[in-house]
């Protein structure tokens, strides 16, 4: 079969070219490697090398025609013993066209939840469904008091004694037991193996756990906080969220990046940033923050035992709170499913973190002036269960998001566009965001209080959604 | 902020004073050499250079004596890194540098604020989040700037201000005028990666830094040969061609001497110098520190035996026969200038609450 020497593209943004010059003529002769023609764009020139063997049967472009587009026939190669008549007659294969791939194996789970619709999604859903964490606590079992700290603490040892593959790294994990005292005891019963100091330079002891992670070990990579995560943050971005996806699923990265998170009190700017918003914007990346003990608890183990990259924040405010945890070191709370804690009909009032806080305090104000609201912890950000949300909003008809980070382009503007796209006709009230202010934290004492969201301000905007002064 | 104007350069020194200061430096830890081993090939200082040094010591130190009382007392909030131990460090640095020099350093930054000549009211207000204060009260203890003093913060992220330090390199070099930037940083942030493409670039543009590695054994809870692979900090920027010395940190003539070379060095164009400070502090890493990492027995020793401010009391007394009340007087001006601080940053208001939305962006294009 003849074969057509095709217009090649010089760069994966050009569409057209001039042919500038042909360097063989109708007849010549024509081995593998050989320069055709030279090729010219506004970028750069470029030389067209035969890849075929034979006679160059036709020019079918001639020298200087401009704006050719990619892929057109530009000349017909014989191979040797063919007609050199007959293909320059047409009929040729051409050279370079790439076979159309066979349809990819519709192999990634379909979680419906899972990813923002890329089309508007209707906005008139069937009734959604709100997960039920009714049973997350085994029926029967006993339960213990214990703060947030203690939890996390027992969650990662309890995996350590489990899997022999996860260990603790990071700043003052081990010797000094934590410097927020989470990792207290670890270094006594793992030995300092599994429970590793390292330097302060989170850049490089971050891509160590990667690519400690991408062999399968699976490394819980503390930092001190997540604002030191930024001295990090293109191992997490770059390496832990995109390997698996550059590797063709070959190169899982199962890492647990934990810390508190966002603002403790008065340590101003540069180390009060909630980074929810930031990480839950990558896809590859999971993200989890926890408000109370138990689902600290269940989430770490869960995130320990999960294949994929998490962002695990957590609060130093929270740490000291105590909360009934279930006993028994099986107790696990599935990653991507948010909790109703407190039902109500008039208004759903969603948080996650420390946010519970003020989403907890105002709904309880609420109550006494006779608005029930319906209070939600998503528990992780990403993937996030906007469905429980839809849910409660098709009940409420009304939704107030609330968090400690900055406004724009933040996890609550996420929640207001979801319930746009899913659930419009159901809003009797735009949806209402309470967040941090569009400000660095400030160290003073009462600018600091301004800075951050309070519980008067969760009151005035379910109020505002309610219609009620 | 009007507190008296104090000076802050040393007296000219006498030419003398650096002669045969070359080989100063010792490999060995304060802790391995007897006090009066420290002095015996030291260049001395004048009586003037003494004061002057006693004097800003003495400033750095009772500051923080009253800021962790005031810690204490609740009036700071959030972290609070004392310099006490590491003053003649800074001072030591500041009597070799010139008008015009930068400086820049990290969290434990009060000592280095006073000692540019930064206000005592303004740095105490600052700690207590007043409108008085170095940033009106928006960035507190770790985050501090004063543009006409050439201080650059007061940084939070350990190692950031490294590469800061080598862009203010850069920037002098760039403006050709003849500055040279005192990037100070601890054994710990040495680790970072930042701190060695610092390094390269430093080296590379021959730019004027000085490094200054303030060594105090412990990074938080990780004591130095925990962390670090070579301990000799010195020895840190061999693989760029960038001269070090290790430097007793607690002796400010010591630390003088090694500051004139490297700046002369950094000065003349040859690029940046790394000083290893032998330091110690003797305070927690910050308010909240459980100190087990080391015992009361070193803090102790370390105190008795090197402290920079006895080591310069000593000389005043003994060498140039300055009375004890003479001293006492000192003593008692400083503790003037830092109770007047501490009652302007108690009673000094809190910032006004239109500030929280301001300074977040700047309005005018340059022209
Ligand atoms: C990037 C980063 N990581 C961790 C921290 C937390 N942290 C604050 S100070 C410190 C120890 C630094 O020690 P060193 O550099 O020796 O300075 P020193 O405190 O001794 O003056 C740590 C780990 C931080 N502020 N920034
Ligand atoms: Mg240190």
């Amino acid at each position: 079969m003849p074969i057509d020497i095709l217009m090649p593209a010089l760069s994966p943004t050009m569409e057209e070219g001039k042919l500038a010059k042909w360097l063989k003529a109708e007849g010549d002769a024509i081995k593998a490697g050989d320069i055709l023609a030279e090729i010219e764009t506004d970028k750069a020139t470029m030389e067209v090398e035969a890849v075929d063997e034979g006679i160059l049967a036709k020019i079918l472009v001639a020298d200087g025609t401009e704006n050719v587009a990619v892929n057109t026939p530009i000349g017909v190669i014989a191979a040797d013993g063919e007609d050199v008549k007959a293909a320059a007659s047409g009929g040729a294969k051409p050279a370079a066209v790439a076979e159309k791939p066979a349809e990819p194996e519709a192999k990634a789970e379909k979680a419906s939840t899972e990813a923002p619709a890329a089309t508007a999604a209707p906005s008139v859903p069937a009734q959604a469904k709100s997960y039920d964490a009714s049973s997350e606590f085994p029926a029967g079992a006993e339960v213990v008091t214990m703060t947030v700290r203690e939890a996390l603490r027992d969650a990662m040892a309890e995996e350590m004694r489990r899997d022999g593959d996860v260990f603790v790294m990071g700043e003052e994990v081990a010797e000094y037991q934590g410097a927020y005292k989470v990792t207290q005891g670890l270094l006594q019963e793992f030995g300092p193996k599994r429970v590793i100091d390292t330097p302060i330079t989170e850049h490089g002891f971050a891509g160590i756990g990667v690519g400690a992670a991408l062999t399968g070990l699976r490394p819980i990579v503390e930092f001190m906080t997540f604002n030191f995560a930024m001295q990090a943050i293109d191992q997490i971005i770059n390496s832990a969220a995109k390997t698996l996806y550059m590797s063709g699923g070959q190169m899982g990265c199962p890492i647990v990046f934990r810390g508190p998170n966002g603002a403790a009190a008065r340590v101003a700017a540069q180390h009060s940033h909630d980074y929810a918003a930031w990480y839950s914007n990558v896809p590859g990346l999971k993200v989890v923050m926890p408000y109370s003990a138990s689902d600290a608890k269940g989430l770490l183990k869960s995130a320990i035992r999960d294949p994929n990259p998490i962002i695990f924040l957590e609060n130093e405010i929270l740490y000291g709170r105590t909360f009934e945890v279930p006993k028994g070191d099986d107790f696990l709370i599935p990653i991507g499913k948010a909790k109703v804690v407190r039902p109500g009909t008039d208004v759903t009032i969603v948080s996650f973190g420390i946010g519970m806080t003020y989403a907890l305090g105002a709904a309880e104000a609420l109550a006494k002036e006779g608005i029930e609201a319906e209070v939600i912890d998503l528990r992780t950000i990403r993937p996030m269960d906007i469905e429980t949300v839809i849910a409660s909003v098709q009940k409420t008809n009304r939704c107030v998001a609330v968090e400690e980070g900055f406004p724009q382009s933040g996890v609550t503007a996420e929640i207001g566009m979801r319930i746009m796209e899913a659930a419009f006709d159901y809003l009797d009230a735009p949806v209402a965001r309470v967040t941090g202010k569009d400000v660095p934290m400030p160290y003073a004492h009462n600018l600091e209080k301004l800075a951050l969201p309070n519980v008067g301000e969760v009151i005035a905007a379910a109020k505002a959604v309610c219609y009620r002064a | 902020m009007a507190v008296a104007a104090r000076k802050t350069k040393a007296p000219a020194q006498a030419k003398t004073a650096t002669k045969g200061a070359a080989k100063a430096s010792s490999a060995k830890t304060p802790a391995e050499k007897g006090a009066a081993n420290a002095l015996s090939n030291m260049p001395a200082f004048t009586r003037e250079e003494d004061l002057h040094a006693y004097y800003e010591m003495l400033l750095i130190r009772r500051f923080e004596e009253k800021a962790g009382q005031m810690y204490g007392m609740g009036l700071i909030g959030g972290f609070c890194h004392l310099y006490i131990g590491q003053e003649a460090v800074v001072i030591g640095m500041q009597m070799a540098s010139k008008d015009g020099d930068q400086v820049i350093t990290g969290y434990r930054d009060h000592g280095h604020m006073l000692a540019t000549g930064m206000e005592s009211r303004g740095v105490m207000a600052e700690l207590t989040g007043r409108r008085g204060g170095y940033s009106k009260g928006k960035g507190g203890s770790m985050h501090m700037f004063s543009r006409e003093k050439n201080f650059y913060g007061g940084h939070g992220i350990v190692g950031a201000q490294v590469s800061l330090g080598a862009g203010l390199g850069f920037a002098n070099w760039y403006r050709e005028d003849g500055r040279v930037s005192m990037t100070y940083f601890g054994d710990g942030a040495a680790n970072q990666g930042q701190v060695y493409e610092s390094f390269n670039m430093a080296q590379l543009w021959k730019l004027p830094v000085v490094f200054v590695i303030e060594n105090n054994r412990y990074a938080m809870g990780t004591s130095v040969n925990r962390a670090s692979a070579q301990t000799d900090f010195s020895k840190r920027g061999l693989s760029f061609s960038i001269p070090g010395e290790q430097v007793d940190g607690m002796d400010v003539r010591a630390v003088r001497a090694a500051g004139e070379r490297a700046i002369a060095h950094a000065r003349s164009g040859k690029g940046p110098y790394i000083l290893e400070m032998q330091t110690y502090r003797y305070r927690g890493h910050s308010m909240s520190d459980p100190a087990k990492y080391r015992s009361k027995d070193e803090v102790q020793r370390m105190r008795e035996e090197h402290d920079p401010i006895e080591q310069v009391r000593g000389r005043l007394t003994r060498d140039f026969k300055i009375a004890e009340d003479e001293l006492k007087a000192i003593d008692a001006k400083i503790r003037e200038i830092v109770n007047d601080a501490a009652e302007f940053a108690t009673h000094d208001p809190e910032p006004d609450v239109s500030e929280l939305f301001t300074d977040i962006t700047l309005e005018h294009a340059r022209a």
